[in-house]
């Protein structure tokens, strides 16, 4: 590790990934950056979701899945066998689509990661200070701090989407994974997401996968093309959209199929 | 343009039609019900008083109430809820939370709805078998506790999975993304999700274990006992006991010139234990509702 590359967060090494007989990852190697957002795009079903629920191995609660290859996150192969899936997912959150907040209030929304991996209990003084600083973070605490005890699931989808990055802050986490994170909300909700992440870019590492090239062009550094379980190109977003190598990423950005 | 033509005419008759049969049937459906209350507690209003619910029978059962009878039912459907909402419970979770899509599982909900449609007088003489003869527990309250427990097990089975089921994957999916491990997000978020659910599932049952005469006659009901009336404790597990269900039968077809509206009564006790547990499932099951967050 020198100052002059930054380094790497997430290295993959010949992963593939096998749901059943279908093969859905084919030797994909590719490595993140610390700190910065990255975007991964290609037409549906290419392996991108796919891809992304390998970093917190979620994958493995959605049926049969065989992995062969490497992870390595921080430097730790993730499919070590003394690894802990529990301080895995810690380390690594994820944001879905369609916001998913729990049927609990605005307040234990925030504490449940803390509280899922505390012993014993936790200071109501401790878990306040985390609480606003996790909706200072998502910029939610001047709207919200009157009805933290409220619903969660009756906010707007917006404020749900970014409680739900805020749920993730406390436990610290080093990578956060995002799967079309604002396919589900308008032009406004999408531009706050958007924004939010490039306040979070530089303390997290940011991975999204998105249908929409444009966000990925507006919104993350680097950028990765994949097509039927095949990383087909890798490079700085700007350099992806206007000189892709691989005709195919060309045709894609075209609007050629998709 | 936009003009009615006769088969646009003949397509609005067939709506009309369609809509008056099913409507007619979904209140044919409340008909019945209504006249069976009716009928029952007419016929019954000469007996029925507090007195009747708390005197045993005497006089060959001619006269006095169905105190004994009245507890007996209580304590075969307390016992056999007890026994069958904590294993039947727990079974659906492990079911629906934690067991993979294999050839063990898939025996398991095989068994699970081929108990569902045993008939119950076959339950009674597995009873017989098991209970009675085999485990030594002799005709008993207990016996007969657990026979109605093995025949309400699977309808809880089913049930407890459906409430389960209704809880979106993306709470679970929640859970699991900020490291909970499965019986984290079953207790903290789950069950509390799905108790209305579950506990109105449970509840139904009431009416199921209360009605039912078969799995008991050959396991623990006797046509008649006497107990030290306004005791709730009156029975030992052990011991044998009387049943409304039973009771019923006895009366029709057993004894002969009993008063014309005892049979009546018994049934009009039967199916008001029976609404109340209803009621109070409902009144549950409103209360569980008002508090969920979704």
């Amino acid at each position: 590790m020198t100052d002059a590359a930054p380094a790497l967060s997430i290295e993959t090494q010949d992963l593939s990934l096998w749901y059943g007989k279908f093969q859905a990852l084919k030797n994909v190697s590719m490595g993140i950056k610390n700190g910065l957002i990255t975007s991964l795009i290609g037409p549906s079903g290419c392996g991108k979701t796919t891809l992304l629920r390998c970093f917190n191995r979620v994958n493995e609660r959605y049926g049969y899945v065989t992995t062969k290859g490497e992870i390595r996150i921080l430097q730790k192969n993730i499919y070590d066998p003394d690894i802990s899936l529990i301080e895995l997912r810690k380390s690594v959150g994820m944001v879905f689509q369609r916001p998913n907040p729990l049927p609990l209030s605005i307040y234990e929304n925030i504490v449940f990661g803390l509280r899922i991996h505390a012993e014993g209990k936790l200071g109501k003084g401790h878990t306040d200070e985390v609480v606003e600083k996790s909706l200072r973070e998502v910029g939610l605490w001047d709207d919200l701090k009157d009805r933290l005890k409220g619903r969660a699931t009756g906010l707007q989808l917006e404020q749900q989407q970014k409680l739900c990055i805020a749920r993730l802050l406390p436990l610290k986490p080093e990578v956060i994974l995002m799967d079309e994170p604002c396919s589900a909300l308008d032009v406004e909700g999408t531009r706050a997401i958007e924004e939010l992440m490039w306040e979070l870019r530089g303390r997290y590492t940011i991975l999204i996968v998105t249908h929409n090239m444009a966000q990925a062009r507006r919104s993350s550094d680097e950028s990765i093309f994949m097509l039927m379980g095949e990383l087909i190109e890798h490079s700085r977003t700007e350099d992806l959209f206007l000189n892709p190598v691989d005709p195919r990423t060309a045709e894609y950005i075209e609007g050629r199929y998709g | 343009m936009f003009t009615q033509t006769p088969l646009v005419r003949r397509k609005q008759r067939n709506e009309i039609i369609a809509k008056w049969i099913f409507g007619a049937m979904a209140v044919a459906m409340v008909v019945p019900l209504l006249l069976i209350i009716f009928h029952l507690v007419s016929r019954a209003w000469p007996l029925l008083s507090w007195d009747f619910l708390v005197t045993n029978p005497v006089g060959g059962m001619r006269r006095g109430g169905v105190w004994s009878a009245f507890l007996g039912t209580i304590y075969l459907v307390v016992m056999s809820l007890c026994i069958s909402a904590p294993i039947g419970v727990l079974a659906a979770v492990y079911l629906n939370e934690y067991a993979r899509d294999s050839w063990f599982t898939r025996i398991i909900n095989l068994a699970v709805v081929n108990l569902a449609g045993v008939p119950s007088i076959v339950h009674a003489l597995f009873g017989l078998g098991a209970f009675v003869i085999f485990a030594g527990m002799g005709r008993s309250i207990l016996a007969a506790s657990l026979t109605l427990a093995i025949m309400t097990l699977p309808v809880i089975i089913a049930s407890t999975k459906e409430s389960l089921a209704a809880v979106p994957v993306s709470f679970r999916e929640a859970c699991w993304n900020v490291g909970a491990s499965r019986w984290q997000t079953i207790r903290r978020i789950v069950l509390p999700n799905s108790i209305s659910g579950i506990l109105t599932g449970v509840i139904l049952q009431v009416s199921r274990t209360a009605g039912e005469t078969a799995p008991i006659m050959f396991t623990g009901a006797v046509f008649f006992k006497k107990i030290p009336e306004g005791d709730l404790f009156a029975y030992n597990l052990r011991d044998q006991c009387m049943a409304l269900s039973m009771h019923l039968y006895t009366v029709t077809t057993q004894v002969t010139n009993a008063p014309e509206a005892l049979p009546y009564a018994i049934a009009v006790i039967l199916l008001a234990t029976v609404l109340f547990a209803n009621a109070l499932s409902i009144s549950l099951r409103v209360y569980l509702r008002s508090r969920k967050k979704w």
